[in-house]
Parts: structure tokens; C-alpha cells; sequence
């Protein structure tokens, strides 16, 4: 099973693109579960997301304490003291700043990826919703799964123009994440 | 009946399956009022109203109790309808709970289990439904996206039986399955229809129209009133067999059992057993499995039906067993044990002096942890032993 974790806020899209995640999976054979943990719907309060995948039926429904990767929309949660808690060994970092990736952040990480993830969506959505351009990185930098999966679920969940954007900003992320080995 | 074509499989949260759950049924009546954690079903069934995917008369309503009395009143009038919702909304509709029970009308509701008012908590816990436990509803709980579609159906098969009448509760743990996305299989409107047949070939139940005068409702004076009572309790208790009676018909056509009142995961050779319920099974289940790997010899109950509680399946389940562990998402006011626990322990009789331990963990949103049901079968294993235990742990408070 690869566990994700992904650390948002409200409005951001954390939420949704853990699920798109999980359908992009399902897209690949595999069994998924995905859920998010926040009390009342508010924007800008922190928001954190799970996706779990299997080859087999997945039974758990706890949240996620060991993750094989964490995806930060929001390079402001950089500061939260638990981010990297409980990661486990030759894990994944996936961040959404216009900076570099900060120097080997967790012994546990063997993977990092950084994408101007906000910039590029301002640019191609018109709006800071970051999300699919993440998705986008997150399959360059993993390998985990192929790009054309997450493109093909996103009709699901969006259409018309917006979702010909986010196609082309998960296309963005794809290509511009610059991905670092530990 | 053969078996059902395959449905569709999506992957949508347990709310939107709640949706799915109620259109694929066809209520006539739906009316249902938003609160967190549930109100993606009706947004979601509001969706499907203007998209013309039901042709249900949607009501909107201006709160819970009045979503209550809209689906009592026409389910009287011989509708079959749906309505949902969750803690401050299941409180706000008390009083509606227990008319529609004493008019044993067979509506079915989802409940997105939340906490309860008194202390604000927008977070998970089945408080709510256990506030509820004596309004004179059944009340099931389901473990995953999947069965909360399939007990929806199998509720209005349970619901509306001629010898059965009463509303049913079907509860799922909020947060952690309504906004879970899970592969879902959604099965053909015409297969659901070919399933539910058998309640049309029945008499048709009694129901006001208007003109007739008749008597009907929760107005009985002495006699009246302790005859409709006598009939409640009895009905509630044939709701026991029904359960599993039907939950055989819906394996047996679209290929999924649950157990009907209870489900036991390895106990045949178990020594110790682990009562849970709601989302909290299917980590049980992975605890198990790996206790088991350790040579301990452990078996899950997943409680489904809580109210009526199954007492005649758990007393066949759990004799011989060295001890039991009992895990409940509420507490119970007036005990010290959880709620599940306190009704196990009405079965003293039966069970013989078996150690039953109680632990209340999962309130406001915090976890069941595999750490959590791991602490608890190890102390259960060692009670089952003769060693001291403590009757009642607060898992959270401990850590």
C-alpha cells in the first residue's frame, strides 16, 4: 500500500485532488480510498487530505501517520512542527513554491519535487488553485502512475473551459516540476 | 430472481453514495435540510431533481423538522420517501423522530453520525444516533462507501415489509466515510426495481387520503396506547430475522452479504472477540489479521443492527469465548460503559462470567487507531488469561 498526504487550506483544493488522485489510480486497476480530516468548510484554515492505494481491497479508515509522500499546496504549512512526522523510509516531498527546494528537509525523504505551482495556475486557470498542476508534478516526480491517467479523470469532476485549463496546467506541472534525488 | 447486471463502479465520497443510494430506490418524496457532515446528499439529490435523473417531489425545507414531518406526512398518505442528516439536525427533529416510529411509517433516513449539541463539536462520533436509540427506530450502521448504498436498498426492502413497518436509521460514520471517496459499484435502476418487487406484490398498507375519514396516528388513550406499544415492540423485534433474512435475498442477487444483524470475521476458533462498529471495523479487521500472525487467537463482531440489538446472534456468536472487548464511538450517561458495551452486558446471563472490557475511543473526530485496537486485543487477551483488567478505558485520556 503507498499512502499521500497532502497539506492544504481551505479553498486550495486539497481536498478534491486527493480524490482526483485516488480516480487516477483506479484508472491504473487499483483500489483506492481518500478522505479528508477538517471540521467546519472554511477558507484558509488548514486542510489535510489522504489517499491511500492497493493492490488489494483497502480496509483501513484511519488517517494517515506514515506517509510515502506529502504534497504541500500551501508553502506556508512549511512551518507546521508535524509536517514531516512519521514519514516512512525513500519517501516523497512534493512542494508548490516559486523558490527552490529547501536543503534535505527529512532523513526519511529520498525524493523532492518543486513547482511554481500558484504562478503557473494564475497564469493558465486565472486563479491560485494550485491543485492540478500538483497532480501533474506528483506523477513526474513518483512515477507512481502516468500522466494520461490524471488527465483523463479530470472530466469528472470539472468541464468546459475550466477544465480544459486545468488539463493544461496538470500538462504544466508535468513537465516544470524540477525533482531532486536525496 | 437470477443475479443482477454489473453496475457502474465510480469513485465518489459516502455521501454522494447516500444520493445514489435513495435515487436508486425512487423515493416519491424526498426532503432533506444541509448540515456538515451530510450535506452533499442533498445538494447531490437536489442535483439530480434538476437534471431530471428523479422524478421524486423534491420539498425544501427550512430545517430538520420540518424534513421529518414532509417525509412523515407522505409516507402516510402511501409514499415511499427519503431524507438525511446528522447530530444537531437529528436533535432538531426529536419530536418528529418518535411521531413517525408511533405511526409506523416506513421511512428511511441517513444519518451522517456527528456529535451531539452540549458540547460544539463539528467532528465524527455516534452520539447522535444513540441520543436517538429509544425513539422506536431501527437503527443500522455501516462500515464502508459500498454498504451504505446496498443497506439503503435493503432498508426500504426492511422498512416497508408488511410485517415489519417502521422507519429505519441508516447510520455511517461522519468525516470518515461521508466524505470518503471508495470505488463504488452502482447497480441498474431496473435491477434495484426487480429487487424491491416483492413489496408491491403485498397488501397495501393502510393511508389516509383525503376525504376519508379514518382514524390514524399516535393518539391512543390507555388501552389504545399500550396495544400500539405491544405491537411496536414486537414488530421491532421481527426486524431481528428480517435483517438477516434479507441481507441473504441481496447477496444472493447482487453478490455482496454483509451478515444481516451482525458479521463475524474469524471467530469460529477465536478465543477473544472484539465488538466494533461503523468505519472502525475495517481497521479492526487489519489488527485482527495481524494479531492473528502473532498467535493470537482473536475474532471481530461488527455490530450492524443496534437497534433492536441483536442479542440471540451475539449470544450464539460469543459463547465460550475467554473475553470480550467491547469499542464504542459515544458514550452513555448514566454508565460508565460505552453504549454497545452496556447493552452486551445486559447478556450476562447467557455469556456466563467472561471478562468484558469497555473502551471508548473515535469522539470529535479522533482516531481508531491500529495502535488503539492493537491495545485493546493485547488486554483483552491478557483478561482472557485472569489477569486484573480495568472495566472501562477512555483510550484518548490515556495517551
Amino acid at each position: 500500500m503507498k499512502e499521500i498526504r497532502i497539506h492544504g487550506r481551505g479553498g486550495q483544493g486539497a481536498v478534491l485532488a486527493a480524490r482526483m488522485l485516488a480516480s487516477a489510480f483506479v484508472q491504473e486497476g487499483k483500489s483506492v480510498a481518500s478522505f479528508p480530516m477538517y471540521g467546519f468548510e472554511r477558507r484558509g484554515a488548514p486542510v489535510v487530505a489522504f489517499t491511500r492505494i492497493d493492490d488489494k481491497p483497502i480496509r483501513e479508515k484511519t488517517q494517515i501517520y506514515n506517509p510515502d509522500c506529502i504534497i504541500v499546496i500551501d508553502p506556508g504549512l512549511l512551518s507546521l512542527p508535524t509536517l514531516f512526522t512519521g514519514l516512512k523510509p525513500e519517501s516523497v516531498f512534493i512542494l508548490n513554491s516559486p523558490k527552490k527546494l529547501p536543503e534535505k528537509p527529512n532523513d526519511n525523504l529520498k525524493i523532492g519535487g518543486v513547482v511554481d505551482a500558484t504562478g503557473i495556475a494564475v497564469e493558465v486557470i486565472g486563479r491560485d488553485i494550485p491543485n492540478t498542476c500538483l497532480l501533474g508534478a506528483f506523477a513526474a516526480a513518483t512515477s507512481w502512475l502516468k500522466l494520461e491517467s490524471i488527465l483523463k479523470v479530470l472530466p469528472d469532476y470539472l468541464s468546459g473551459d475550466i477544465l480544459q485549463r486545468n488539463l493544461k496546467s496538470a500538462e504544466r506541472g508535468y513537465k516544470e516540476v524540477e525533482v531532486t534525488k536525496w | 430472481m437470477v443475479s443482477a447486471q454489473k453496475g457502474q463502479v465510480r469513485v465518489i465520497t459516502g455521501n454522494a453514495t447516500g444520493a445514489y443510494g435513495a435515487m436508486l430506490c425512487r423515493p416519491d418524496v424526498i426532503a432533506a435540510y444541509p448540515i456538515t457532515p451530510q450535506s452533499e446528499i442533498a445538494e447531490q439529490l437536489a442535483q439530480f431533481k434538476a437534471d431530471g435523473v428523479i422524478d421524486s417531489e423534491f420539498v425544501e425545507v427550512e430545517g430538520e423538522n420540518s424534513a421529518m414531518n414532509v417525509v412523515l406526512a407522505a409516507s402516510v398518505a402511501g409514499g415511499r420517501v427519503f431524507t438525511a442528516t446528522s447530530s444537531y439536525g437529528l436533535v432538531f427533529m426529536y419530536d418528529a423522530l418518535q411521531e413517525t416510529s408511533g405511526f409506523r411509517a416506513p421511512v428511511v433516513m441517513v444519518n451522517a453520525n456527528r456529535e451531539t449539541p452540549g458540547i460544539h463539536a463539528v467532528s465524527s462520533g455516534q452520539q447522535d444516533m444513540i441520543s436517538a436509540r429509544d425513539a422506536g427506530w431501527v437503527q443500522i450502521i455501516t462500515e464502508n462507501d459500498q454498504e451504505i448504498l446496498d443497506q439503503i436498498i435493503m432498508a426500504y426492502m426492511l422498512a416497508e415489509d408488511n410485517d415489519i413497518l417502521l422507519p429505519v436509521m441508516v447510520n455511517y460514520d461522519g468525516f470518515y466515510l461521508s466524505y470518503l471517496a471508495e470505488a463504488v459499484e452502482i447497480y441498474q435502476i431496473e435491477d434495484v426495481d426487480k429487487f424491491l418487487a416483492p413489496l408491491k406484490k403485498q397488501s397495501p398498507r393502510q393511508k389516509l387520503v383525503p376525504g376519508v375519514s379514518q382514524g390514524c396516528g399516535t393518539h391512543g388513550m390507555e388501552m389504545g396506547y399500550v396495544e400500539a406499544r405491544y405491537k411496536h415492540t414486537q414488530a421491532m423485534e421481527r426486524v431481528k430475522n428480517k435483517v438477516d433474512e434479507i441481507d441473504k435475498k441481496f447477496g444472493d442477487y447482487f453478490g455482496r452479504y454483509y451478515g444481516g444483524q451482525i458479521e463475524e470475521y474469524r471467530t469460529d476458533d477465536a478465543d477473544i472477540i472484539i465488538i466494533a462498529s461503523g468505519s472502525a471495523t475495517g481497521t479492526a479487521r487489519t489488527v485482527i489479521d495481524a494479531k492473528r500472525e502473532q498467535g493470537i487467537k482473536v475474532g471481530l463482531i461488527k455490530l450492524r443492527l443496534f437497534r433492536p440489538f441483536p442479542a440471540e446472534r451475539l449470544i450464539q456468536a460469543l459463547k465460550g469465548k475467554k473475553a470480550i472487548g467491547v469499542i464504542d464511538r459515544s458514550i452513555c450517561f448514566g454508565w460508565k460503559y460505552g453504549p454497545i458495551c452496556m447493552e452486551l452486558k445486559v447478556l450476562t446471563q447467557e455469556l456466563g462470567s467472561v471478562p468484558i472490557l469497555s473502551y471508548i475511543d473515535g469522539l470529535a473526530n479522533l482516531d481508531i487507531t491500529i495502535p488503539h485496537i492493537g491495545r485493546v486485543v493485547d488486554e483483552v487477551n491478557e483478561a482472557a488469561k485472569g489477569k486484573p483488567y480495568q472495566d472501562v478505558t477512555w483510550i484518548p485520556m490515556e495517551e
